[in-house]
C-alpha cells in the first residue's frame, strides 16, 4: 500500500533562504539533480516549438529563443538576449509526464481456468520538472485533486507525482494568450515546488534568484554554486514578475462565471462558436488540466492474449458520450459548450476550483483561432443585456 | 491488487435465458473475500463486466442482496460486449470489478410507502430492491410495482412478478406497449405512467424509484408531481456512457456529476436542472 504525501513542500516565508545563481551555474544545478538519481525534463526548441524533453546540459535549454501567441497562431522568435526561460508555454504540458497518454492497464491470458489477468506496471520513474511556469503548478494542484483526492486513487499518477521533483521558473514575460491574473494562478510561483527560479538578465550580468520550497530543494541547491542573494538582487526578481503580470494578453472575467455558465445552456452564442469549431480536440490535449480518458481493448491473432489500454480522449467526439440509442452530445454546439462550461463552471462543484488556470494552450492551438476568454466575455455581455431589459420591461 | 481497475474473475454458475434478447447470470468468485463466493452490495449499485478481449460494460446487480452465495447480472443484449456476453455459457469465465455507486433509498424509505416505477430492463437494477422490500415488509407502508415493457414476450422475470402479484402486501401492475405482438396478454396496454392512477400511495409519504429510459422517466416525474410527490421524495437511476467507474476517466458527467461516484441513483432535485437541459 503506498500512501502520498505530497504537499512536504514548505512555505518560504524567510527571505534569508533566496540565493544568487550564475547563469553558467544552473548546469551544476542540472548536475546535481542528475547525480542523485533523476532524470531532467525541461524545455528544448524542435519542430518549431518549445516542448519539454529530456535535459542533460545548459546547451539543451532555448537559449536566446523566445515565442510570440496568438489565437490559432505559435512563432519562435530569437531573442536579442542569451534568456533561458525567454519565452512562455508550449504545447506541452507536465500531464503527459505524470498522466501517460498511453497506458497499459492490464494483460489477460488464456489458461486452462479460463484467463487470467495482470497487470506489469513499472515503477515510476524519477523525473525532475525543469521550468514549471505558476499556471502549470497550480494545473497540477487542480489534477491532483482528481486523481488523488477522489474516493479512488489514480495510483499511475500518485507515484509519479510523489517522485516529481519541481524546479519552477518564474514568468518574465506573458504570452499574447496568457491569463494567469484573471485565474490567480500566477505569474508568480507560489507554492508546490521544490525550488523555484527567476531570471534575471542586465547588460552586464545574467544570473537567476533561487529559493528552494522543500527539503530536497535545500539539499540541491547546496550541491550548486550559489551565493546569498542581495536586496537589490531579491528586489530585481520581484519586479520581474510584476512586469509579467502587467503583461497579460488575455483577460477572464470570473465574477459569478459558475451561475453564468449553468443559466446559459441555451445562449445563442453556442451556435456561433459551434459553426467555427472543427471539433479537432487540440484544446483537450494541450489543456493541462483535462483528464479524460478511454479505454481500448485488443487481442493479439492467437486470441489467447488481450490487453487493455486507456488513451487520452476528449469531450469533442460523438463516441465520447455514446451510450446505446446514440451520442448524448450530437450537435458541435454541445460539446463545445461541454468542454466550456467543464472547465470554467461543474469543475467548481467538482473538485472546489476552477478547470482553467489561465495558460492560454487551448487559444494558441485552435486551427480555428477560438478563445475561452473570448466565448465567455460574448455570453456575458449579452446576459447583462438581458437582465436590462428585462429590469427595464419590469419598470416599463 | 488493490488497483481499482484491475477485475477479478468470477465463474458463470448459471445462466438462463429471460426474453429474447436479455439473460440472467449467477457469478461466483472461487476466491472471494472470507470464504464468500457472491459480493457484499446494496440495491442499486452495479459492476463492470470484463469479456476477454472484448471490453467492460457497467451492469446493475439484480440479485437479492441477502444471498452470499452469487452475485447475479441481468443484462440486455445490445451492442458488442453485452452480444459476446450473451454468448457465454456455465463454466465460462468474466473479469468483474465494484460494486459501485450510489444505492436506492431503502433506509430512508422505512415507515413510508414505496413507488417503484420500472421501464424494460430498468426492472433488472430495482429487484434488489424488491427482495429487500419483502424480507423486511413490517417496516414499509404500502408497496407498489408499477411495470412497463414493449410488448408481452419483453416482460422481464416474468415468474416473479407473478408471484409478487399474488402477495397480499404489494400492489403490481404491468403493462405493455405493443399488446399484440407475441403471446395473448390480458393485461394493460399503453405506456407506464398509465399505470400511476391506480397505484395507491400517501402522496406526503412516499418514496419513489424510477428506472427506465430516461424519457420514461421524465414523464412519470410529471404524472407524479400531478399528484402531490414532492421532488425530493423521487429517485431515478441515470445513464451515462462509463469507462472507468470510478471518477476518474470523465466519460458519466451530468453537469456537474459524476454519474458512477454521485450517482447512478439521485434524488431528483439533485439532478433537477441538469434533466432538463438538451445534451447536457
Ligand atoms: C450504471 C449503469 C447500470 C447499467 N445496468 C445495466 C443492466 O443492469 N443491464 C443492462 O443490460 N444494461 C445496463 N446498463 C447499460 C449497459 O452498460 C450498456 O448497455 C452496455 O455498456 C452496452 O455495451 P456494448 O458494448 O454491448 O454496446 P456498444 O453499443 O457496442 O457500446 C459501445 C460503448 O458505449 C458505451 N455504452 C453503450 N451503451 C451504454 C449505456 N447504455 N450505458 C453506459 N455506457 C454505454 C460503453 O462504454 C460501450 O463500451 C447500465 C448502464 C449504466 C451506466
Ligand atoms: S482551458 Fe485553455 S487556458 Fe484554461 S488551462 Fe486549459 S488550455 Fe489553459
Ligand atoms: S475549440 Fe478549437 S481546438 Fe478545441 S476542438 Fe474546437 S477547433 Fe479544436
Ligand atoms: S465512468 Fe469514468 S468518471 Fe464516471
Amino acid at each position: 500500500m503506498v500512501t502520498f504525501i505530497y504537499f512536504n513542500y514548505m512555505i518560504t516565508e524567510n527571505n534569508n533562504s533566496f540565493l544568487r545563481i550564475e547563469r553558467e551555474d544552473l548546469q551544476g544545478l542540472i548536475e546535481a539533480l542528475a547525480e542523485s538519481g533523476y532524470r531532467v525534463i525541461g524545455p528544448t526548441v524542435r519542430d518549431g516549438a518549445i516542448v519539454y524533453d529530456e535535459v542533460e546540459k545548459l546547451d539543451d535549454l532555448p537559449a536566446g529563443w523566445t515565442d510570440e501567441q496568438q489565437p490559432g497562431s505559435y512563432r519562435l522568435k530569437r531573442r536579442d538576449d542569451r534568456a533561458l526561460f525567454g519565452f512562455n508555454v508550449g504545447p506541452h504540458s507536465w500531464k503527459k509526464f505524470l498522466h501517460p497518454p498511453n497506458l497499459r492497464l492490464f494483460q489477460a491470458k488464456r489458461n486452462d481456468k479460463g484467463f487470467e489477468i495482470s497487470n506489469d506496471n513499472q515503477p515510476a520513474p524519477d523525473l525532475v520538472f525543469l521550468g514549471v511556469r505558476a499556471c502549470e503548478l497550480h494545473a497540477i494542484a487542480i489534477q491532483d485533486k482528481v486523481f488523488i483526492n477522489g474516493p479512488y486513487v489514480d495510483s499511475v499518477y500518485g507515484e509519479r507525482r510523489e517522485k516529481a521533483f519541481v524546479v519552477a521558473v518564474n514568468c518574465g514575460q506573458a504570452g499574447g494568450t496568457c491569463f494567469c491574473t484573471s485565474m490567480k494562478t500566477g505569474p508568480r510561483a507560489e507554492s508546490g515546488f521544490d525550488i523555484a527560479l527567476t531570471e534575471v538578465i542586465e547588460t552586464d550580468q545574467h544570473y537567476f534568484v533561487a529559493e528552494a520550497g522543500s527539503e530536497r530543494g535545500v539539499e540541491i541547491l547546496e550541491k550548486t554554486r550559489t551565493r546569498k542573494a542581495d536586496e537589490s538582487e531579491k528586489k530585481k526578481a520581484v519586479e520581474i514578475v510584476e512586469f509579467a503580470a502587467s503583461r497579460m494578453g488575455r483577460n477572464l472575467d470570473t465574477t459569478g462565471i459558475k451561475e453564468l455558465l449553468y443559466r446559459n445552456h441555451d445562449h445563442p452564442r453556442w451556435e456561433d462558436v459551434a459553426s467555427r469549431c472543427l471539433t479537432c480536440a487540440n484544446c483537450t490535449m494541450a489543456c493541462p488540466t483535462c483528464f479524460c480518458t478511454t479505454v481500448e481493448d485488443t487481442t493479439d491473432l492467437t486470441g489467447d492474449h488481450a490487453e487493455r489500454w486507456r488513451r487520452w480522449d476528449s469531450c469533442f467526439t460523438t463516441d465520447f458520450s455514446y451510450i446505446h440509442g446514440g451520442s448524448m452530445r450530437v450537435s458541435v454546439k454541445s460539446r463545445y459548450r461541454q468542454w466550456m462550461t467543464h472547465k470554467l463552471a461543474a469543475w467548481i462543484d467538482q473538485f472546489g476550483t476552477s478547470g482553467c488556470v489561465g495558460c492560454g494552450r487551448c487559444i494558441t492551438w485552435c486551427p480555428a483561432g477560438i478563445d475561452i476568454t473570448e466565448e465567455a466575455a460574448a455570453i456575458r455581455k449579452n446576459e447583462l443585456q438581458r437582465e436590462n431589459k428585462e429590469q427595464q420591461d419590469g419598470n416599463a | 491488487m488493490n488497483d481499482p481497475m484491475m477485475p477479478s474473475i468470477w465463474r458463470i454458475k448459471n445462466y438462463r435465458t429471460e426474453t429474447a434478447d436479455t439473460f440472467t447470470i449467477d457469478l461466483v468468485n472461487e476466491h472471494g473475500q472470507d470464504g464468500m463466493t457472491g459480493m457484499h452490495f446494496q440495491p442499486g449499485q452495479f459492476n463492470m463486466l470484463y469479456l476477454f478481449g472484448a471490453g467492460e460494460s457497467a451492469i446493475s446487480i439484480s440479485g437479492d442482496p441477502r444471498n452470499k452465495d452469487v452475485l447475479t447480472h441481468t443484462v440486455r443484449a445490445v451492442g458488442t460486449v453485452t452480444r459476446a456476453l450473451a454468448r457465454l455459457k456455465r463454466g465460462d469465465v468474466i473479469g468483474v470489478r465494484g460494486p459501485y455507486g450510489s444505492p436506492w433509498p431503502v433506509v430512508e424509505a422505512i415507515g413510508n410507502d414505496v413507488l417503484i416505477v420500472a421501464g424494460g430492463i430498468g426492472l433488472a437494477p430495482l429487484r434488489p430492491v424488491i427482495y429487500h422490500l419483502i424480507a423486511e415488509r413490517e417496516k414499509y407502508g404500502k408497496v407498489t410495482l408499477l411495470y412497463g415493457a414493449r410488448s408481452p414476450v419483453d416482460i422481464l422475470f416474468r415468474q416473479e412478478l407473478e408471484k409478487w402479484r399474488g402477495r397480499f402486501d404489494m400492489q403490481v401492475e404491468a403493462t405493455v406497449d405493443n399488446a399484440r405482438q407475441g403471446q395473448t396478454w390480458h393485461g394493460n396496454a399503453g405506456v407506464v405512467t398509465g399505470l400511476i392512477p391506480r397505484a395507491g400511495f400517501d402522496p406526503s409519504q412516499t418514496t419513489v424509484m424510477i428506472c427506465g429510459p430516461e424519457l420514461m422517466m421524465r414523464f412519470t416525474i410529471i404524472e407524479l408531481q400531478k399528484r402531490g410527490i414532492e421532488e425530493d421524495a423521487i429517485h431515478v437511476s441515470m445513464e451515462r456512457n462509463m469507462k472507468c467507474a470510478i471518477g476518474l476517466c470523465g466519460h458519466c458527467q451530468l453537469g456537474p456529476e459524476f454519474i458512477c461516484k454521485n450517482g447512478p441513483v439521485f434524488r431528483f432535485d439533485r439532478i433537477r436542472d441538469s434533466f432538463r437541459k438538451r445534451e447536457i
